[in-house]
């Protein structure tokens, strides 16, 4: 069997007295120092780790590894996630000593070349976006989005503007950016879009005043759709004195072909774990550079990466205005480094045919597929469309579905039930390092799961049949957590004793 | 370019299906005056010309694989069995997205509990979830956790907290009607009871302490559990997780929340990130804990099952009323940390903390030998210590560079009452040879 239907933790393979790893015998002194130590400091709770050899939990390991799908085995249309392809070259670069081995406190003398790279990449991004200046320390997108809230507040606080309370956001957006506005004290309002999934210009001057700190943006939206009125909308919000914060989520269409700085946004996220192909890792770690306008420079999160005048790179640790220290050192220097490498290779050139694919890919779909299901908003679209399944409801089926039934058939589910304006949302984003052979096969299982849901919907209800498991029970995970080891003995001993806990 | 497959014919064919004429076609929606701007972007490179490109970028740095290194002050230098980096390779685990399909996810799912059960084992608390940025990261949403829970407004660190992390908090707390307190240490770096007790208000929702603290002190926390919970508050703690095999656990102490930074835990040193940070909590805290949480529940079969579960607290579900903003966390390095504590078992883990103490132990009493070098060798630590020198930190620093040595963390940066203090730390990875050639290159300053 090429996938182990073994789901027994490692604590449930340990045996007593076996390791993975062996550690030196050789001591320097001649008592244990834990000997010389208070009773009263020392651990005396059982320290209950599993024990495996080497071999036993390489395999534990490598057999989970294969219940998973991945971008390198599967196609991943995951709308807003921007599954590319994450180039090898990459991990080469960070597996190199001269970058793992460096330590965060190690003078700046000795690690010149790692801040020549931070230095260069912040160019580029610069470039990219139409930004005056990008810090790289946010360690994700949704900590970006919070450092870029930060820099709000700072800005209106430094120029007597400490009354405005309010953010706005449309309705259609991702849910960090509520998230983040109400995690320091904002007032959140959400904007209806309109019927064409955009920003409704109406009802943004509605809610738009002189309590507005800033306009939370996706660009294109999470519709996939260009917000064309773009150049209006960023007029009326600095005509109040509020600011745009553009969502760089969905950054990748727009490679080369617009920059969120010239549409007018003040204060710009990236996700590198997006746009520059660094690997998602099964959720993070992620990279979340911020860029802003030259007005906001000055409230740029510590340390600021600065070029001398004799050309050495130095960390400035005192800037007055700034909003101060976000993480520990210098961001996911890992993923900065990745990124740099991504841009490295792909050059001036490589970055257009990134947008130009995305777009091709996404719209072809979109045209392939609208024949067997309706599109959310049917226009031309930008790296990702939005399908609903709204019909199929009389049949039972519902967005979740169609995404189990893609599972089965090999392929990643799109993103479901996404974004929330869209009744029976399914959201695609084919990115550029697909193949039209892949973007082929695809739309051939689509085709045959529109046929399944007229003819015979049970089949999608009842998928995944040939994966580890089938659907999980969410509920019972949730009413009844088992979130440990020792919560699952727990569990397993009340079962033995025929003791209920539902 | 080798990562896109679309030809000039796939793309003709395909912008014909679309119905469009040219991929300019494709841009209509956008402002003609924001298109096309011009990038400053280099030509792009072959593989080889990247691979070349970085060798002499990198070749600039000196790591600590060309020094001899006693950096610590929250980011170590362990050893790693090679077998963390095999697994973690897997394309199968670093390719992967967040597990929202459980079916396609068991691999990720899986790991992220037994990453969570190995956290609950080392802290002694009962929930932790699949992790966090990093330890600063964590310990500043551990804070709003305890004031929120709380309702209070007052958080109290110790001076003695990681820099870092204070820093970090100040950032979270600037503009919410929250304030951050410190009370001080003593001269032996361990915190001032007295000065804790005297800031322990009916405001005060919470306190963190690191042990070791950041001088590299395991403090006593005797009786400051009971002190809090008096009053009302909850008891933070942020720990080096090799120091929790051998000295008490957050939860042997009493405290509701431990945090702190995994790097130790099998990552590289890797300039600072990515890390992670562990987060885990008492069970009456388990619906407020930030991040994602992984259970076990059943499949439509009956078979176990791993599934993200207790979402009603998050982003996505919850927007502006989520319990924190965050979306992702650190699973490759939830990973690599469930790795390599596997790989270390129950014997493992706790060799290697006992190896720490050798070396640090050792290194402290070499170094109290030398005159104009002042440690106190009575203080209970883990791997790291204070040294102060009669001589400027910067002289020495000098000195040792002749050695290509790197001598330690400069404390009057973050301290500057604290003149010609440095900490030192020393790990497992030092053999007696390293150590000795450490205080003959001192003994030369």
């Amino acid at each position: 069997m090429l996938i182990s239907t073994d789901s027994r933790t490692s604590f449930e393979k340990s045996k007593p007295g076996r390791r993975g790893a062996t550690l030196t015998s050789s001591r320097c002194l001649d008592y244990q120092p834990v000997q010389k130590i208070s009773e009263s400091l020392l651990r005396k709770q059982v320290l209950l780790f599993p024990e495996l050899t080497e071999p036993e939990a390489v395999r534990h390991f490598v057999s989970l590894s294969k219940k998973n799908y991945s971008i390198d085995t599967q196609f991943y249309p995951l709308g807003s996630c921007t599954m590319k392809y994450n180039p090898k070259v990459n991990e080469w670069a960070a597996g190199l000593d001269k970058f793992s081995a460096l330590h965060p406190f190690q003078p700046e003398e000795t690690v010149q070349g790692m801040l020549s790279i931070f230095y260069d990449l912040e160019q580029y991004l610069k470039t990219i976006t139409g930004m005056d200046a990008f810090t790289l320390q946010p360690a994700a997108g949704a900590h970006g989005e919070l450092t870029g809230i930060m820099l709000v507040r700072a800005y209106h606080n430094a120029t007597g503007q400490g009354h405005r309370s309010k953010v706005l956001v449309p309705d259609s957006s991702h849910g960090t950016n509520p998230a983040s506005a109400a995690l320091f004290g904002y007032r959140v309002v959400e904007l209806k879009t309109n019927d064409r999934g955009r920003v409704d210009l109406e009802v943004l001057l509605e809610n738009l005043d002189d309590d507005t700190a800033c306009l939370m943006l996706t660009n294109p939206n999470t519709l996939g759709l260009f917000e064309e009125d773009i150049l209006e909308i960023t007029k009326q919000v600095h005509s109040k004195g509020a600011l745009l914060y553009y969502d760089g989520a969905n950054l990748n269409p727009l490679l080369g072909i617009a920059r969120p700085g010239d549409m007018g946004f003040d204060i710009v996220h990236l996700n590198l774990h997006k746009t520059f192909s660094t690997p998602h890792g099964g959720g993070g770690p992620g990279s979340g550079p911020v860029g802003v306008k030259k007005r906001l420079i000055p409230f740029l999160p510590l340390p600021v990466l600065e070029k001398t005048a004799a050309g050495k790179f130095t960390w400035n640790k005192d800037a007055p205005q700034s909003i101060g220290r976000v993480k520990s050192f210098y961001g996911n220097a890992g993923m900065l480094l990745r990124a740099y490498v991504y841009i490295r290779s792909l050059g001036l050139e490589g970055i257009l045919k990134c947008s130009e694919g995305a777009i091709v890919n996404a719209n072809y779909l979109r045209k392939k597929l609208k024949k067997y299901f309706p599109v959310a908003i049917d226009e031309t679209c930008m790296h990702e469309f939005v399908l609903t399944l709204k019909f199929a409801t009389n049949k039972g089926i519902h967005a979740g579905d169609i995404g189990k039934r893609l599972l089965e058939l090999g392929f990643h589910a799109p993103t479901v039930h996404f974004p929330l304006v869209v009744e029976e949302a399914l959201m695609i984003e084919p990115t550029e390092t697909e193949s039209k052979e892949t973007l082929d096969e695809f739309i051939e299982a689509m085709i045959a799961i529109a046929r399944e849901i007229e003819e015979d919907p049970k089949v999608i209800l009842d998928a995944p049949r040939n994966l580890p498991i089938a659907r999980p029970d969410e509920v019972l995970a949730a009413r009844k957590p088992i979130l440990s080891y020792r919560d699952l003995v727990r569990e397993k001993a009340l079962q033995s004793d025929g003791v209920s806990v539902s | 370019m080798h990562f896109h497959p679309l030809t000039d014919a796939d793309k003709d064919e395909m912008l014909k299906e679309i119905g469009v004429s040219g991929f300019n076609d494709l841009l209509q929606g956008i402002p003609s005056v924001l298109r096309h701007p011009k990038l400053d972007i280099p030509a792009g490179l072959s593989e080889f010309e990247v691979q070349n490109l970085l060798k002499e970028r990198l070749g600039l740095n000196q790591s600590q694989s060309d020094l001899l290194s006693f950096l610590g002050g929250g980011s170590y230098d362990h050893f790693i069995p090679s077998a963390v980096a095999q697994i973690i390779s897997r394309n199968e685990f670093y390719t992967a997205y967040t597990p929202y399909q459980p079916e396609a996810s068991q691999g990720t799912l899986q790991t992220i509990f037994e990453y969570q059960s190995l956290i609950s084992e080392l802290t002694g608390l009962d929930v932790a979830n699949a992790s966090h940025y990093d330890g600063a990261t964590a310990v500043a949403e551990a804070v709003l956790l305890a004031l929120r829970h709380t309702g209070r407004s007052k958080i109290l660190v110790s001076s003695s907290l990681h820099p870092h992390y204070r820093q970090t908090i100040r950032t979270y707390l600037k503009g919410t009607p929250y304030i951050m307190q410190e009370f001080a240490f003593d001269e032996n770096g361990q915190f001032s009871r007295e000065d804790f007790m005297k800031h322990l208000d009916p405001q005060v929702g919470g306190a963190i302490f690191q042990t070791p603290n950041f001088f590299g002190v395991v403090e006593n926390l005797m009786g400051v559990s009971e002190s809090l919970h008096e009053a009302g508050a909850l008891l933070i703690m942020a720990s080096h997780p090799l120091s929790l095999s051998v000295f008490k656990s957050p939860g042997e102490w009493g405290a509701d929340v431990a945090v702190g930074e995994g790097q130790p835990l099998g990552l590289t040193t890797q300039y600072g990130g990515p890390y992670l940070g562990y987060f885990a909590v008492a069970r009456s805290l388990m619906r407020k804990i930030p991040g994602r949480l992984v259970g076990i529940t059943q499949d439509s079969k009956g078979r176990r099952a791993y599934v993200l579960t207790l979402k009603a607290r998050e982003q996505d579900i919850r927007r502006e009323r989520a319990s924190s903003n965050i979306c992702t966390n650190q699973a490759l390095c939830a990973l690599t940390a469930c790795v390599y504590m596997t790989l270390m078992g129950t014997l493992g883990i706790r060799e290697v903390a006992e190896i720490n103490l050798d070396r640090a132990y050792y290194l402290r009493a070499e170094i109290s030998k030398l005159p104009g070098f002042h440690v106190n060798v009575n203080l209970p630590i883990f791997n790291e210590f204070v040294v102060r020198s009669d001589k400027p930190f910067a002289r020495i620093s000098e000195i040792l560079k002749s050695h290509l040595i790197l001598p330690g963390i400069n404390l009057d940066e973050f301290y500057p009452e604290m003149k010609n203090h440095f900490l030192v730390c020393a790990t497992e990875t030092k053999t007696k040879g390293d150590l000795d050639r450490y205080v003959e290159a001192l003994s030369q300053c």
